[in-house]
Formats: C-alpha cells, structure tokens, sequence
C-alpha cells in the first residue's frame, strides 16, 4: 500500500534522553514477549497523543514482533457520533453561532460538516479553550453555542466555564464523552482479544489511577497508566507485558508525576457537578453505557439541547455519502482493524480531504499513521 | 489535544495565573487546579485550565518532551498540538478573575 510514510521526524530523539535505558527497556520488553511464548500478545492504549508518540518517535520499531501495541478509542473528535455533528449543523444553518474546538470542524456529519456550513456563510468559529467560547458569547447578543467536545480532561474546562455563571446567550452542547465505559465494552468485543490497557496519562491524573482498579476485577485485564515522552511509553509497555507475562491483574502507576490514585478532586467534583453520564453511539464502535457526558438538570439552562428544537430529520432524508460507508473508524478503534487495511487510506482519503473523523484528528489514528507513517513492519 | 502543556507560574492573581510557556507569557484559569500554587511552580496547563502542580523534582522530565517538541517544525502534527495547548491560555491580562 502506498503510505505516504515520512520517516519518523523525531526517531533520532529518542537517543538523546536516555539511550541506554530506552534499549534497557526495549530488550525486557523483548525477552518478556518471548517467555509469553505465544503470538501475538495484543496491548491496547486509548489515547491520541499516545499514538502520536508511538508514531512519531518510531516507537514500534523497538517493539518485537510478537508484540502488538494498537490504538482504541482514544480520539474523542473519531467517536464523536454523526447525529451530534448533525445538531450542531442544524444549529449553524438555522443562523445559530456556533463555536467549537478546530478538529471538528471537518468531520463528517450525515450530510455535511461544519467546515462546509461555514463556507455556505453558516457562522461557525474555531477556539482554543472554553473561555475563549465563552468571551466570545460576551462580546455579542446573539446566541452562541459551544459544541464541546473531548475525554473527561476536556470535560472539566467545559464544567469550569458552566459554574462560573457565563452570559444568558451562551450555552453547550456536549458530545463530550468518558473513558472508562468504552474500555469495558472493547475489553469484552468478541474480535478483540486485548490483554492490557495502557491508560491515557493526562485523563488519569484528573479521574486518578484508582478508577481503574474495578476494571481489573471485573475484566481481569491489567492496566498501566503511563505518561507521552518516548521512555514513558516504552516503560508503561515494559510494565505491561510484564503483568501479561506474569498473569497478574493489577493497576500500575507507571506516571506518578502526574497522577495520583485518587486524582484531581477539585475537577472531579466541578466535573461531576455539571455532567452525568449517559449511554450513547460511539461512532462506529458501539452503544456505550455511561459513555457520554451531558448536561445535569441543575445545568438545564444551559444546555443546547433543551434551549434550542433541533431538528435533525430534514438532514436524515438523505444516507451519508457512499465513501463514508467504506471507513472503517470503528473497526480500527475497536482494535480490529488498521488504517492500512482500509482501502481508501492515503488515496480517497487523506488529511485535505477526509472520507473518515479519523483523518480529520490529529489524535486519529489515520491521521497519524498517515502523517508518520504508522506500521513498523510495511 | 489531551497532551497538555507545562508552564512556569509567574504571578497569580486569584483564579488566573500568568504563567510562562517556554518563553511565551499566557493567563492560565486556575478554576480546577488540584492544590494552591505560586509564582515559580510548574503546572500542567490544557484547553487554557490549570489541571496539576507538578512536583518539583519532576520538572526537568515533565519539560523534556516538549522542549524537542517545540523545536519541530510548523507542520510537526505533535508540536502543532502544543501549540495550540498554549493558544488556549488567554492572551490578554485583566480577566474577571472567574
Ligand atoms: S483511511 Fe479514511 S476512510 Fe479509511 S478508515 Fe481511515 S478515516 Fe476512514
């Protein structure tokens, strides 16, 4: 397959930190995949930056080849499902400003993305932070919805905004989701056989490593929460292979500079505050109980959902494009597929034009492989 | 986008922190930061809100990666990412303080 693979840019800098260690922990990695002595052993990290790491670094070169280290649901903008894109395409055509993160931009709803309502004259801005959604409700009397998105580390930003009383013409509308839930549907999925999870860092040190330890029990899956500099990740797997090796069911820390076991308390409760969650579509993957966050009751005011009536039949009259019938997104998150095999990958696909929310996310996996070359054995 | 991004806090006042981004100076919110901080502790900055002090022996690791990070290229898909995680600090002094 043609991969318009640029080498690794940054493969040269895993030498300069700590050579000796990162092939110290190359080699255990190696001579624990062998004492598995079956392949392969498949681990799974749920995390875009993660698989930018991985990517970038060169990191699975260093991996054996019993060893298969693929990416879940770790991209919140790819799971974010089509009828959510949908309402805030009915929000920015019926007139409504609507501002939200850059990566939504261009992913695909039913039948348009927000990109192609901005160019049709729909009012839509692209922010860095909440705040910023909420100065530029501030600065206007028209109302202006912020379509958040992103895992619970996002979330909180979003919980900060809503309790500290943002204009009466601002408001959310949340496709914001939580990972835990879709860790325990992709541990059971039938087509995966995961035998550990590497957990996202940054997530972690807001929930803390604790909310893990009842996945374990339930799934008897280790886990290991690991940070994003190369010799993180080569640790947090060393750590995790060797609990696969060993058959033992534990959490490990494998990031204490930033996480704790019991977390950030102060965003947990701002979170928890604003939010509960509910069951939901992950696009492509499946129903997901708990999986998303919305708005409480408490918070009602300040939802999109009850402010506006979004009306998504008109845009359901017509089926998604027949190319975005052929990604394979799901597939590729719930850890049974990868961007080389899908057919469209680097041709009908790419960056500029994305078929898939997995091209169109720097935390897609797509759009990764396909800015650093993804596989190690092409 | 769940990278984040270390600065070094320069002054607070209140919710807001002016805080130093290898060189760039941004406000950071403080709504959700896990303990108080002040000017010359390290935070764990995303979306434009403080998430955690960082030990300070852990500093140098923590910064490492960004610093090659920062070193790349406009159209480094990684470094872009941190870009924007110190784009989300706000520019601008004189907030309402939250
Ligand atoms: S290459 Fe494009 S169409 Fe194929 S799975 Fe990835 S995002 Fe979907």
């Amino acid at each position: 397959m043609a991969a318009p693979a640029e080498r690794p840019t940054g493969a040269d800098e895993l030498k300069f930190r700590d050579p000796a260690r990162a092939r110290a922990l190359a080699d255990a990695i190696g001579r624990m995949v062998e004492q598995i002595g079956r392949a392969p052993v498949t681990v799974m990290h749920v995390c875009g930056s993660h698989e930018q790491a991985i990517a970038k670094f060169g990191l699975r070169h260093t991996f054996p080849d019993g060893l298969d280290v693929i990416m879940g649901p770790g991209c919140p903008v790819c799971v974010t499902d089509l009828p959510e894109v949908d309402e805030a395409v009915v929000l920015a055509e019926d007139g409504v400003r609507v501002v939200t993160y850059g990566d939504m931009l261009r992913v695909p709803g039913t039948v348009r993305s927000l990109a192609e309502v901005q160019s049709m004259g729909g009012k839509v801005d692209v922010v860095y932070s909440a705040a910023q959604a909420v100065d530029i409700a501030g600065g206007t009397d028209e109302e202006v919805v912020f379509f958040a998105s992103g895992f619970e580390t996002t979330a909180v930003a979003t919980a900060a905004i809503a309790v500290a009383n943002p204009p009466a013409n601002f408001s959310i509308l949340s496709a914001h989701k939580y990972i835990p839930p879709v860790m325990e549907i992709v541990a059971e999925m039938p087509d995966t056989r995961i035998e550990g999870f590497l957990a996202a860092g940054h997530a972690a040190t807001i929930t803390g490593w604790g909310i893990f330890e009842r996945f374990v029990e339930r799934h008897g899956i280790p886990v290991v929460v690991a940070g994003f500099e190369p010799l993180d990740i080569l640790a947090g797997i060393a750590q995790l292979v060797e609990l696969v090796r060993d058959g033992r069911r534990a959490v490990v820390n494998a990031f204490p500079r930033c996480v704790t076991r019991e977390g950030n308390r102060i965003a947990q409760q701002e979170l928890w505050r604003v939010f509960r969650t509910t069951g939901g579509n992950w696009r492509g993957i499946a129903h997901v109980p708990n999986g998303n966050l919305r708005l409480r009751d408490e918070f009602a005011h300040l939802d999109a959902r009850r402010r506006f009536r979004i009306d998504l039949k008109r845009l359901w009259t017509q089926a998604p494009a027949a190319l975005t019938q052929l990604c394979m997104c799901g597939d590729i998150m719930a850890g049974v597929s990868s961007p080389e095999k899908c057919a469209l990958f680097g041709k009908e696909c790419v960056p500029d034009a994305p078929v898939g929310a997995c091209m169109v996310s720097s935390e897609g996996t797509c759009r990764i492989w396909h800015q650093y070359g993804g596989h190690p054995r092409l | 986008m769940c990278l984040g991004v270390p600065g070094r806090v320069v002054a607070v006042n209140g919710q807001i922190a002016q805080v130093d981004f290898f060189g760039v100076r941004r406000e950071t919110r403080l709504d959700v930061i896990d303990e108080p901080v002040q000017a010359g502790d390290y935070v764990l900055n995303h979306v434009g809100f403080a998430i955690r002090r960082i030990p300070d022996h852990e500093i140098e690791e923590t910064l490492a990666l960004y610093e090659v990070l920062l070193r790349e290229a406009e159209n480094d898909m990684m470094a872009a990412d941190v870009r924007s995680e110190i784009d989300a600090a706000q520019l601008h002094s004189g907030g309402s303080g939250g």
